[in-house]
């Protein structure tokens, strides 16, 4: 009992220091929103307003119909209109353009002809992501007229594919972003936070006077990790209200599950910082890995961005142990496509198999001396 | 009477620098026992091996007659402790930093309020006030109270008063001596050789070795030569004069006047007395004193170019 | 003994409602060795900060070496050597780098540097371990080297702030021959310690409590006139006049 009085006092104390301290509490609830916002907002696949200059050589209806087509879907804006395919260069080099279209002479004949035609798209490959993008999207414009053009003529048949994307039909990035956002912000702010919250201790000196008490090292550990769990859940809570209403992500399974597995990646990420803290003196230290040693292969190789399956074997194996990959998994099969509990079993497993060994390391590296 | 901290041979290195070399004592129950040195002495080191948060490389040291290996745990419950540098939280208030030390030893701060009274009633103006806003003198006594809640039978208190004031230090040392009323054993360290007169015995450290064990009397008795204690109206001039002395012994400036013995035991004060009269000074008295602690522990020191070069 | 080269009138600086120094007026001469007592907390490092021109007044007039510290701070910081216990020192670097790191800061040029380097060296009998880091050096040698450092442009006055805080009392009386040295050469010395011994040996001192200078004599005067035997009893009478802190 008298044991329980003095980890409740330890508790109450870790409080008065994330509440007195206000770039503690900034960082805690601050962080996360913002960053969520930030990126939610920043980072988006889709691009909008392609400047694009078309070399029309044919002048004739079809150029003129595709033309029409590809500036009336919005996502591009004529800014000239070349006279010959040397101009090109120029307009690249200048950034005026990011693509160009270019029409050889006679497209209308040749279609009527042949049931194809010879149009160039040239990006500017500098930015390669971009690039990709709108070259995809100005082929199936030109795609989308020739299939209409066809039945009209009633000329060549082929098969033509018809894509679904399941559980994201928009394609929406945003429903890629949040779920790696979550996992990465709850990953960085709950394993700062702790990491911090020790050094400190052991710089300032009031380490060594714990240490010297009744104090048991496990109730120094658990004492530092209760506040920050119970804080952190504020900003799992916060997280899915901002990704629903804000961004309009859609959870389409149980809430509650979804709560209960950031509360397991929480205390996950808890135990890595507590281990963290065990391994370092200094809190410039201990904030250099847990922002440097975390936030890349968070972000990397959790599958946030690249797709853990086109990694190369070596970066897939270590992938399994950055936690975040797997409360990854698991947030997009919560969220995304209404998964339950059974089919995230494993994923469930893993995370606890990791907290329970990061525990247990901190335990043992904890150092009841200094040296 | 019973022995509080025992100490035998016991030796301490970090990497290449000897911190404590061979190092025995012991300390008595009830006494208010001083470790005397400067910065670099191993002091501190000491104190953290009492303590029981670091390990001596060889020796043995026992504390309240328990293990400092293999009895930790029992040590930390019954000794108080107050580390060199300011251990507090500075983002708590005065009177949180005393509940939450009396928590993480299971106690109140009501259970043993008696014993930090005098104490801490002089910090009750201040006790909203955070710990980091308080002067060196208030914070020394505020972590005073920290380490004495919960009772311990053994105060370890390594250089309590270094950064205070003159007079708060006189204060600390009255509060040490009412503690040492209530039969609680002290072990403090400073680098204030005027304190060592306040300790029933003392200990002088330099460069991991002690020089010597002993009560402040015993210890003066070290020192053999005959002191005088010279005066005049320039001490600089007085300073170099007398080094220049072709009998000069030891030549410190103490205080208002300069501590000075002779090499050679027939030389004579008149001698002496001429020729500083003669170097044109003015105001010279010569007078035969008493050494101190600090007479003592500077002869018995080695000196920097011993300590650099050899 | 000439020109003052500090002078304060009525300099006071306030923190809101506090005044930590209020209304202090005072002059120091060229080659006096000036010992600034007071307890802790009783204003004595905001006034050094005045001084060195680290911090603006609230009111009142000080010129320290003929420069006005409200508006020509910057030539005050070339006109004057600074060492605390805190900072002095760089102590992964040799005592060597040290000075010549040193030596770049106060706008020597690089040939004095080297000269002076060699003949500081060898007067602290420093050339054996001049080039071993620093941390390996005993603390009293680190100060002597800190302070030579600090008289390396040869400064009109140095501020040394608690400069022999826990050091044997062997080094600290080593310590005192160079504030001698220095102050012989012309150069004045304003230092502060909590050693009541060391403050016999300035040639004045003031006793700051309060935020006011309480007392400014030399000391064999100051404890005439107070009646008492040491400067230990002074300071205490001045200081804590009832009991209970004041802060």
């Amino acid at each position: 009992m008298k044991e329980w009085s003095s980890f409740v006092g330890f508790v109450i104390k870790e409080f008065y220091h994330i509440f007195r301290d206000r770039r503690t509490a900034a960082i805690l609830f601050g962080m996360p929103v913002i960053q969520l916002l930030l990126f939610g907002y920043a980072i988006r696949n889709e691009v909008q307003e392609v400047k694009i200059g078309i070399a029309d050589l044919s002048r004739d209806a079809v150029s003129q119909a595709i033309t029409d087509k590809l500036l009336s879907s919005g996502t591009f804006v004529l800014v000239e209109n070349l006279k010959s395919p040397s101009e090109l260069e120029e307009a690249f080099g200048s950034g005026a353009m990011s693509e160009a279209v270019v029409f050889e002479p006679a497209s209308g004949r040749e279609i009527q002809r042949e049931g194809s035609i010879d149009i160039q798209v040239i990006t500017d490959g500098s930015d390669p992501n971009v690039s990709r993008i709108i070259t995809g999207y100005t082929a199936s414009v030109i795609r989308d007229y020739l299939s209409e053009a066809a039945t009209a003529l009633d000329a060549p048949k082929g098969v033509v594919p018809v894509p679904l994307m399941m559980f994201n039909p928009g394609l929406k990035s945003v429903y890629l972003f949040v779920p790696g956002l979550m996992a990465l912000i709850l990953m960085l702010v709950s394993a700062l936070m702790t990491s911090i919250s020790i050094t400190r201790e052991k710089e300032s000196g009031t380490m060594e006077v714990l240490l010297v008490s009744s104090l048991r090292p496990i109730q120094i550990i658990v004492g530092k990790v209760v506040p920050y769990f119970l804080l952190s859940f504020i900003n799992v809570v916060s997280i899915l209200a901002i990704a629903s209403l804000v961004f309009g992500v859609p959870c389409r399974g149980s809430v509650l599950l979804l709560m209960v597995e950031s509360l397991l990646f929480i205390m996950t990420a808890l135990s890595l910082g507590m281990f963290i803290s065990t391994i370092t003196s200094s809190q410039q230290v201990a904030m250099m890995i847990s922002l440097g040693g975390l936030l890349l292969p968070t972000i990397l190789l959790s599958g946030f961005i690249f797709p853990v399956a086109s990694m190369p074997l070596p970066l897939q194996v270590i992938s399994n142990v950055i936690p975040a990959k797997w409360y990854l998994i698991i947030v997009r099969a919560i969220m995304l496509k209404g998964a339950g509990f059974s089919v995230l079993l494993q994923e469930t497993l893993v995370l606890v198999a990791m907290t329970v060994v990061l525990i247990a390391a901190s335990l043992r590296n904890f150092s009841e001396r200094l040296q | 009477m019973k022995t509080a901290v025992q100490v035998e041979g016991v030796t301490k290195t970090f990497k290449t620098l000897t911190a404590l070399s061979n190092v025995s004592l012991s300390v008595h129950e009830g006494e208010l026992f001083g470790i005397i040195g400067a910065d670099g002495a191993g002091k501190t080191t000491l104190f953290r091996i009492l303590c029981t948060l670091m390990l001596a490389d060889e020796g043995e040291a026992e504390v309240l007659g328990l293990d400092t290996l293999k009895e930790y745990r029992s040590i930390r419950s019954r000794i108080g402790y107050m580390p060199g540098r300011f251990s507090l939280y500075t983002d708590l208030s005065v009177e949180e930093n005393l509940k939450f030390f009396a928590t993480v030893f299971n106690t109140t701060v009501e259970e043993n309020y008696e014993l930090i009274a005098d104490i801490y009633i002089q910090l009750e103006p201040f006790k909203k006030r955070m710990a980091g806003q308080l002067s060196g003198g208030m914070k020394q006594k505020l972590a005073l109270c920290c380490a004495l809640i919960h009772r311990p039978d053994l105060l370890l208190l390594d250089e309590p008063t270094t950064g205070v004031d003159a007079v708060s230090r006189r204060e600390f040392w009255q509060m040490l001596g009412r503690l040492k009323e209530q039969g609680i054993t002290i072990l403090v360290s400073t680098p204030y050789m005027d304190e060592a007169s306040l300790c029933d015995r003392v200990a002088f450290l330099q460069d991991g070795t002690i020089l010597a064990v002993d009560t402040p009397v015993g210890i003066n008795r070290l020192f053999t030569a005959p002191l005088f204690a010279v005066r005049a109206n320039d001490k600089h001039k007085l300073l170099t004069r007398l080094r220049s002395y072709p009998y000069a012994g030891s030549v410190y400036a103490f205080g208002s006047s300069v501590h000075y013995t002779l090499s050679r035991a027939t030389a004579s004060i008149e001698e002496l007395e001429r020729y500083l009269l003669e170097s044109g000074l003015q105001g010279v008295t010569i007078e035969k004193i008493e050494p101190g602690i600090e007479d003592t522990f500077m002869a018995l020191m080695k000196t920097d170019n011993e300590r650099l070069h050899g | 003994m000439g020109e003052p080269v500090i002078h304060t009138e009525q300099l006071t600086r306030t923190f809101g409602e506090f005044r930590a120094v209020d209304a202090i007026s005072f002059s120091v001469d060229s080659g006096e060795v000036f010992g600034f007592l007071g307890a802790n907390g009783a204003g004595k490092t905001t006034a050094m900060k005045m001084l060195t021109g680290l911090l603006l007044p609230t009111s009142g007039k000080a010129s320290v070496a003929g420069f006005d510290v409200f508006s020509e701070t910057e030539s005050i910081k070339k006109n004057i050597g600074y060492m605390s216990q805190r900072f002095s020192l760089y102590d992964d670097l040799t005592a060597r780098e040290n000075i010549r790191f040193f030596g770049g800061v106060y706008g020597l040029s690089s040939s004095t540097i080297k000269e002076k380097s060699e003949a500081l060296l060898a007067s602290l009998d420093l050339l054996a371990v001049a080039d071993s880091r620093l941390s390996d050096l005993p603390l009293g040698w680190k100060q002597k080297l800190a302070f030579s450092v600090a008289l390396l442009h040869e400064p009109k006055i140095v501020f040394l702030d608690e400069p022999t805080g826990g050091v044997d009392p062997l080094t600290r009386r080593r310590f005192w021959d160079m504030i001698y040295e220095a102050a012989d050469r012309g150069i004045t010395v304003f230092v502060t310690t909590h050693y009541m011994d060391e403050a016999e040996y300035c040639d004045r001192v003031s006793i700051m409590v309060n935020g006011r200078i309480a007392a400014l004599e030399t000391p064999a005067a100051m404890k005439e006139s107070f009646g008492v035997t040491t400067m230990d009893e002074l300071f205490i009478r001045l200081v804590r006049p009832g009991s209970g802190e004041t802060t």
